[in-house]
């Protein structure tokens, strides 16, 4: 069994420590790491791994990734996206259902669920359809995905929005059986109809048809106090709006239990971008103004946001090398989200290190019910980690993904990782991701990592 | 020297008014019994249209005809855009070719810009309509023609300084509007837009013009120099823009009374085509006021000035 000691890593910002790892478990912490690694030398080799000036934090948790597999694997496959995701620091990703087929059936879930075993950079837990096809008009067999070896407890249309209302109150209840969530693409079809842009200033100028604002906040009103009725669960999507984080704020105060989240580049990037009709920064929902980011900020710090989440979606290059109108929705994520929350939370001062674990690991792992992900950094945790270097400024650069749609493409950003470990294994080292993905073993109970939960 | 005309904002006011000097220049070219230069010989110029539009795609030949240039006409239809090419593609199958000048009309906007900043393409761009977004030689020859109403013969080197235009109709979806609307700030016009709220950008903060929901308000209080009516797509009634045609055409169509109350001198502006009876009465269209057969006549013109500003002379080398 592989044995890794850390040495001089600081965990989540305290002072600098040493961490045993053995198997997939961390083993001891503090003195007593040191202590039990000089023990065992001889009977087993401790490889000691200095982190001098690193920060710890647990492996990062995606809760909206899209993986393509299966049907658009010339943007992204199981194993490249896991890849990214890797040197990305994360240890978990959950794949979005818009693949073709649409995971919308047990089959489908189990496939993707299966590759991500197979490529060993992550876990990976497939979302389901809410409804069958995507389309809006009748339940998918959640159920069935929810039982199956994949054991789906994340549900969403992503990409479409379950705009029947009637039909989102059914998907609330209904996935309340197993404990599931309902993600919702916060987006009235009707307000957006050929929407290109954010409506606002730029769109005026522009020429290309506004997204409003309000059809993403009039879904999560709706959606809140639907939630609010039947008792259920609900998570809202890549919050854009200042408006949004406002009825978010309502309803957690109201005691409705709702989660949000926001994506890297709703954080960071604004509408004013469009400007050169780059179809780099063309996304869904789309990028909004300045004072829409300040107030997501600030959501992410006082705690009405729960997570970041990337909303990772890779495009083949022609499909953005084109007119704006004509180009595909979506940007890359999983390589720039340590680094962003990194320069929100941590290099502006608004928050610590405890807050970006929250955001991008206990929360998503929990809104996931992923039990074997977004552990605390304690002795007997599994050992999921992402080391960062919190002083390195460098290029946001893509380089696993199997596409290019990288919007931060000349930004300098801080916060770069260093180490990836899954379940106890380098899937990045000193900055490489690792040739090839952890094997899976007979002491992996759970591959999926993660535990039926039955409340 | 700008390299490409993609939208109003790219000419100075200096430039601006240049480029209609050059116009003149060239209205007494067209004003002759030959009328042809020798200008643009040996250069192409391809007029790449994507949508169709007969009266601006002939425009830009006869413009560059009458320069000497060689012109082709590639209009999507029947070509192998329907076949599901590429803008891409298609502009670098022009470039193999040895365009000078692209002439590009699309239903998307940007796509000029695109086109221009891709590095798909070394030729000069002319942006003749990228869907909702701008149409600056429509805008050129608007200008071209309020200064030559006002001004006559002494219009060379003016600008539009203290010139008030109103701009009515579907503004929200007018490329026309928004090239007017930039072109005529930097010449010196004060300018008004009237529509119903529904066929304005919601947040028009950004656009230095006065608002007007009421056409006979604006008449009665601006006193414009110019109105400029915007062609209405019916397919904008169908979805609840407005209710019905009658509707806009009482409150908000040019018609017989509204023409009382626009002054003798004042210009009567459409770019054509116009729907009569729905944005402009017959009465109207064919008052002494209406300048759209002279807008026709100038928009050669203005569009032989920007292919001879943007083609003739050496191409620079480091875009070769």
């Amino acid at each position: 069994m592989s044995k890794f000691l850390l040495t001089n890593v600081s965990l989540l910002g305290d002072t600098p420590t040493s961490v045993l790892i053995e198997g997939q478990h961390i083993v001891a912490i503090g003195a007593d790491a040191a202590t039990v690694a000089e023990n065992s030398k001889g009977a087993h080799s401790v490889e000691e791994i200095d982190c001098s000036g690193l920060i710890a934090v647990p492996g990062l948790v995606d809760l909206h990734t899209h993986l393509r597999e299966p049907g658009f694997e010339a943007s992204e496959t199981v194993l490249t996206g896991t890849r990214s995701a890797a040197a990305g620091g994360f240890t978990a990703v959950h794949a979005m259902a818009n693949t073709n087929p649409v995971a919308d059936t047990a089959g489908v879930v189990e496939q993707v669920w299966s590759l991500g075993l197979a490529a060993g950079f992550a876990d990976v837990a497939p979302v389901g359809a809410v409804t069958l096809g995507l389309e809006g008009k009748q339940l998918s067999e959640m159920a069935a995905m929810a039982d199956s070896r994949a054991q789906v407890r994340v549900f969403s249309d992503d990409g479409k929005c379950v705009s029947d209302a009637l039909l989102m109150r059914r998907a609330l209840e209904y996935v309340k059986a197993f404990d599931g969530v309902v993600a919702q693409h916060a987006q009235e079809p009707r307000l957006t109809e050929g929407a290109q842009m954010n409506e606002g200033v730029v769109s005026a100028e522009l020429g290309l048809t506004g997204w409003p604002a309000v059809a993403e906040e009039s879904i999560i009103a709706r959606d809140v106090l639907l939630a609010e009725h039947v008792g259920s669960r609900l998570h809202v999507c890549h919050l854009s709006t200042a408006g949004s984080v406002e009825i978010i704020r309502w309803a957690k105060a109201r005691g409705i239990n709702v989660t949000a989240e926001v994506t890297p580049h709703h954080l960071l990037l604004t509408d004013e971008l469009a400007r050169g009709y780059n179809a780099i920064y063309k996304v869904n929902p789309p990028l909004r103004t300045q004072s829409d980011v300040m107030a997501l900020r600030a959501a992410l710090v006082d705690g009405t946001i729960d997570i970041i989440a990337t909303d990772h979606a890779p495009h083949t290059d022609e499909s953005k090398d084109c007119e704006w109108s004509a180009a595909a929705f979506g940007m890359l994520g999983l390589e720039i989200a340590a680094s962003v929350a990194h320069d929100v939370l941590i290099a502006s001062g608004a928050s610590n290190w405890h807050r970006f674990a929250e955001v991008l690991s206990h929360n998503p792992a929990n809104i996931g019910r992923l039990t074997q992900q977004g552990q605390p950094l304690a002795v007997g945790s599994i050992a999921n980690l992402a080391i960062i270097d919190p002083t390195e400024r460098h290029e946001a650069v893509s380089t696993q993904s199997k596409s290019h749609n990288n919007p931060y493409v000349g930004l300098k950003v801080g916060g770069k990782v260093v180490h990836t470990i899954y379940r106890g294994y380098f899937t990045k080292r000193d900055g490489t991701v690792a040739a090839t993905g952890r094997s899976h073993t007979a002491e992996d109970t759970v591959a999926t990592a993660k535990e039926k939960s039955s409340k | 020297m700008i390299k490409h005309l993609l939208s109003s904002a790219d000419l100075s006011r200096d430039a601006a008014i240049n480029l209609l000097d050059i116009a003149e220049t060239m209205a007494g070219v067209n004003d002759r019994e030959i009328k042809k230069l020798p200008t643009l010989r040996g250069k192409t110029v391809v007029n790449l249209f994507f949508e169709d539009s007969t009266r601006t795609r002939i425009s830009f030949e006869l413009a560059a005809k009458r320069l000497s240039a060689d012109v082709i006409n590639f209009s999507a239809k029947g070509s192998s855009v329907s076949k599901g090419e590429s803008l891409k593609d298609t502009a670098q199958t022009l470039e193999a070719m040895g365009a000078d000048g692209v002439v590009i009309r699309h239903p998307a906007s940007g796509a000029a810009y695109t086109l221009a900043h891709s590095g798909w393409i070394n030729g000069a761009i002319v942006n003749a309509g990228d869907g909702t977004h701008e149409h600056p030689t429509q805008a050129l020859l608007d200008a071209f023609t309020i200064r030559r109403r006002l001004h006559g013969l002494s219009a060379t080197g003016k600008s539009l300084d203290g010139i008030k235009v109103a701009i009515v109709g579907d503004v929200l979806h007018s490329r026309v509007a928004r090239s007017n609307l930039l072109l005529l700030n930097t010449l010196g016009a004060e300018v008004h837009l009237v529509a119903p709220p529904t066929l304005l950008p919601a947040d028009a903060s950004g656009w230095n013009a006065q608002i007007h929901y009421n056409l006979d308000e604006m008449l009665q209080q601006v006193k414009p120099d110019a109105v400029m009516m915007l062609r209405v797509q019916l397919e904008r009634m169908n979805a609840a823009y407005f209710p019905s045609e009658r509707e806009y055409a009482r409150v908000w169509g040019f018609n017989a009374d509204r023409l009382a109350l626009l002054g003798a001198k004042s210009l009567l502006m459409h770019p054509g085509p116009m729907n009569r009876g729905l944005e402009i009465s017959a009465a109207a269209a064919d008052s002494p006021n209406s300048t759209v057969l002279e807008q026709v006549s100038n928009g050669v013109s203005i569009r032989m000035a920007v292919l001879y500003n943007l083609l003739s002379g050496e191409r620079s080398i480091d875009n070769v």
